[in-house]
């Protein structure tokens, strides 16, 4: 048995490096469909819905990507990946990028050897607890019992927070959010802590979100965003200039409703340049030239998506933010496409 | 003759080790060991020869890095500072409690079960067969979370004991003061060590030291003299001495309550049973404890009827029956199958990450192995230590076994 596992381990790894060195771009056109790792279910960031179709803010990238490349939004084959779960799935080729509130860290990015193509969503670590406790500061949970997802950087900014204020706490760990939830409702807990769009888009499926309040605490820095693995440039460069391309249409006023004909009517040059009726900008990443355009196509520019999925008028009620665009006085901010 | 004496001396041909039975078997083996390690030698180049590719090198130095995560469930000093090397012990020793605990709840349980099934008692063997069925038959994980969940929906909140500094009428009471049954745990009072609590313990040791002694001597007289003494005087020396210390000393040992004043969220002092601890423990001991059930039934019933017979026909009641007559003998045939049995339990104990149990594969071959991404290393690790448990158990076990194996002269 312990032998087997051995051998299973070896093998795994094996394979795993095997995956890494290949280029990834031709596998994902030769198969014909792009596998993306997402949670296992986050309203608003990426659950499947009544008829079982993922969406979400980080789905709508994958599909954007899946676009880009492949001309259709719904070449995707949606891999639901845990916090513990995520990385292995990456670098054993399982996925061949992952779209699902992951925080771009140090270590990850140098010692997981794995290659963060960017920021979606700019968060931090919040606290979510029952009004009825009448806690108000994160300071004042001295011997609560939290739960917290493990193999998260929550984990341990919960432990580094808690450890500054000198206060003490229970940990529960737990691997999925939808368990988080459970045991949080079930009164397993008497905090939940992740990030606080997270917290957000959890409160909106309780039966009574109000009778639950965000902390005013955010402890952390946790800017999201895609991954793929450490190696493959040209994959890489696919992911972050298509993500680019959402958030410069936002800027540049490139719509789902106008992308059909501005690229033509518009004489913005970028516009031009990016939507591929000028230069050659497709052919550098290896696609065809209207590829920002399908991606657009997808679900809409960088703004349509944040509304659509996770904005003011849905449950989950996000404002943009420091995800505003930086002439909005935000953080979004995308190299030219020149 | 002559035929038979030529064989042996007959030149060796190559072929003989195809068409000749008595080579033809170390010919095989010979050919399967060479495949077997062609195969690992494959697997380990190509392992290392992808690392190198990657850049990888396996290293243990991360060890020493603190943690930097909390774990709630500690028997030694730790915090997130500590290295991920103590985290790895802190949950090395979490297995080995709840696998120890298990270990005794089960045979406990196995053994009234196996005893009971065979009961002339209609009932209660029909209940036991119904106990070691369903129990056996149903996997341990599921057990597991179902006790979990049952904690969690059955018992209240902390929160209803709590009097926030003495400031609200809680809605719920200690029971006797001292227990609290939560969705988080089972609150019991913990015991504080005052001046002189060493007395105690010495006179705790002496007493059991005692009571081996006396027993002794009372099997002795029996043997040789054939005078059968009272039962009274062992108990007496058993427990007066630490009676007699904790009525001297009465400072040395005391009862610490569980603290419903001091804190909001939590009871505070008092030992907290954690609810994962007590799933994973109360699935392990009553799964394993009906297979240990099905070895003891399966012992007794290797014992001859006769045996019964013979010492009822000498006047033995079938209490004594079964303790002087029939387990000494059974536990011949129940020891072997108890070791796989400990083996089972402290293996299974691994499925303690489906209730966030500290144990070492949560903590090492968890947490550890996430933050860090040394998955070989951790992986490696994990191996090292079950491996190294279950050997331990099976040498101890199989000491035991043999002395208590038949013995032939
Ligand atoms: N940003 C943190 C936390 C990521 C995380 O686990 N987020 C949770 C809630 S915001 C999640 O996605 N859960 C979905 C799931 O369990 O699949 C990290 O990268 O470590």
């Amino acid at each position: 048995m312990n032998k087997s596992v051995f051998l299973g381990a070896l093998t795994v790894v094996g394979m795993a490096a095997g995956v890494a060195s290949a280029a990834t771009l031709d596998d994902v056109k030769s198969r014909g469909t792009l596998n993306c790792g997402v949670s296992t279910g986050l309203v608003g960031f990426a659950a499947p819905n009544t008829s079982g179709e993922w969406e979400g803010f980080d789905v709508d990238l994958c599909r954007a990507v899946a676009a880009a490349v492949l001309g259709d939004p719904t070449a995707v084959e949606f891999v639901p990946t845990t916090p513990k779960t995520r990385f292995t799935a990456l670098s054993s080729g399982e996925v061949d990028m992952l779209a699902r509130n992951t925080t771009w860290t140090f270590s990850r990015d140098n010692d997981l050897k794995l290659e963060f193509t960017g920021i979606n969503y700019y968060d931090g670590q919040g606290f979510m607890v029952p009004t009825e406790l009448g806690v108000s500061s994160a300071k004042d949970l001295d011997g609560a019992t939290v739960c917290i997802q493990t193999g998260t950087t929550t984990e341990l900014n919960l432990a580094d927070y808690f450890r500054a204020n000198n206060i003490s706490y229970e940990p529960v760990p737990i691997e999925t959010n939808a368990e988080a939830q459970q045991q949080y409702l079930a009164g397993a807990c008497d905090v939940y802590t992740t990030d606080a769009s997270g917290l957000a888009a959890t409160r909106a499926t309780f039966e009574n979100p109000d009778d639950h309040v965000l902390l005013p605490e955010i402890i952390s820095k946790e800017p999201l965003g895609p991954l793929v693995r450490h190696g493959d440039n040209e994959w890489g460069d696919v992911i972050r200039w298509t993500l680019n391309a959402l958030i410069s249409a936002e800027e540049l006023g490139v719509t789902s409703a106008n992308v059909g004909e501005i690229g033509e009517s518009s004489n913005n040059p970028e516009i031009k340049r990016l939507l591929g009726t000028e230069g050659e900008l497709g052919a550098m990443l290896g696609l065809d030239p209207n590829w920002a355009q399908q991606a657009i196509t997808a679900g809409g520019n960088y703004g349509e998506i944040f509304e659509k999925n996770i904005g003011e008028n849905t449950p989950i009620g996000l404002s943009r933010g420091l995800n505003a665009q930086w002439t909005d006085g935000g953080l979004l901010y995308s190299p030219p496409f020149r | 003759m002559t035929a038979m004496s030529d064989a042996p001396t007959q030149s060796f041909r190559l072929s003989m080790l195809l068409y000749d039975t008595r080579y033809r078997g170390y010919t095989i083996q010979f050919i399967v060991i060479l495949f077997v390690v062609l195969a690992v030698g494959y697997l380990v180049s190509n392992l290392f020869a992808n690392l190198a590719e990657q850049g990888v090198v396996l290293t243990y130095d991360f060890l020493e890095q603190p943690a930097g995560y909390d774990i709630n469930q500690t028997l030694i000093e730790y915090n997130n500072q500590s290295s991920h090397l103590r985290a790895s012990v802190v949950g090395a020793l979490n297995t080995l409690l709840v696998a120890a605990m298990a270990c005794v709840l089960a045979t406990i349980l196995g053994v009234f079960a196996g005893i009971l099934r065979l009961s002339n008692n209609w009932l209660v063997a029909k209940l036991m067969a119904i106990y070691v069925e369903a129990f056996r038959n149903v996997p341990v994980l599921i057990w597991i979370i179902i006790i979990n969940t049952v904690v969690t929906s059955v018992g209240s909140s902390p929160r209803v004991f709590l009097t926030r500094g003495g400031s609200v009428e809680p809605e719920s009471s200690l029971f006797l003061g001292m227990f609290a049954f939560t969705n988080r745990g089972l609150y019991i009072p913990s015991i504080g060590l005052g001046s002189g609590w060493l007395v105690v313990l010495l006179a705790f040791v002496a007493g059991i030291l005692g009571f081996f002694a006396w027993r002794s001597y009372v099997k002795k007289k029996l043997f040789q003299e054939g005078s059968l003494l009272p039962a009274w005087p062992a108990w007496a020396i058993l427990f007066g001495p630490v009676i007699l210390a904790m009525v001297l000393l009465p400072g040395a040992l005391t009862i610490l309550r569980p603290d419903v004043a001091s804190n909001n969220f939590n009871i505070q002092d008092g030992v907290l049973l954690g609810r994962p601890l007590l799933a994973l423990w109360l699935a392990l001991s009553i799964y394993t404890g009906a297979f240990i059930a099905e070895n003891v039934r399966a012992g007794i019933l290797a014992i001859s009827k006769g045996q019964t017979e013979a010492a009822a026909a000498l006047g033995l009641r079938p209490g004594r029956i079964m303790n002087l007559v029939i387990l000494p003998q059974a536990l011949r045939v129940i020891i072997p199958p108890l070791i796989s049995q400990y083996l089972n339990i402290t293996k299974n104990s691994s499925l303690a990450i489906a209730v966030g149990y500290a144990d070492i594969t949560a903590t090492l071959g968890g947490i550890t192995l996430n933050q860090t991404g040394r998955a070989i290393e951790c992986v490696l690790l994990l191996m090292l230590f079950y491996l190294t448990i279950s050997l331990s158990i099976s040498a101890l076990m199989n000491v035991y076994n043999n002395s208590v194996r038949l013995k032939e002269r």
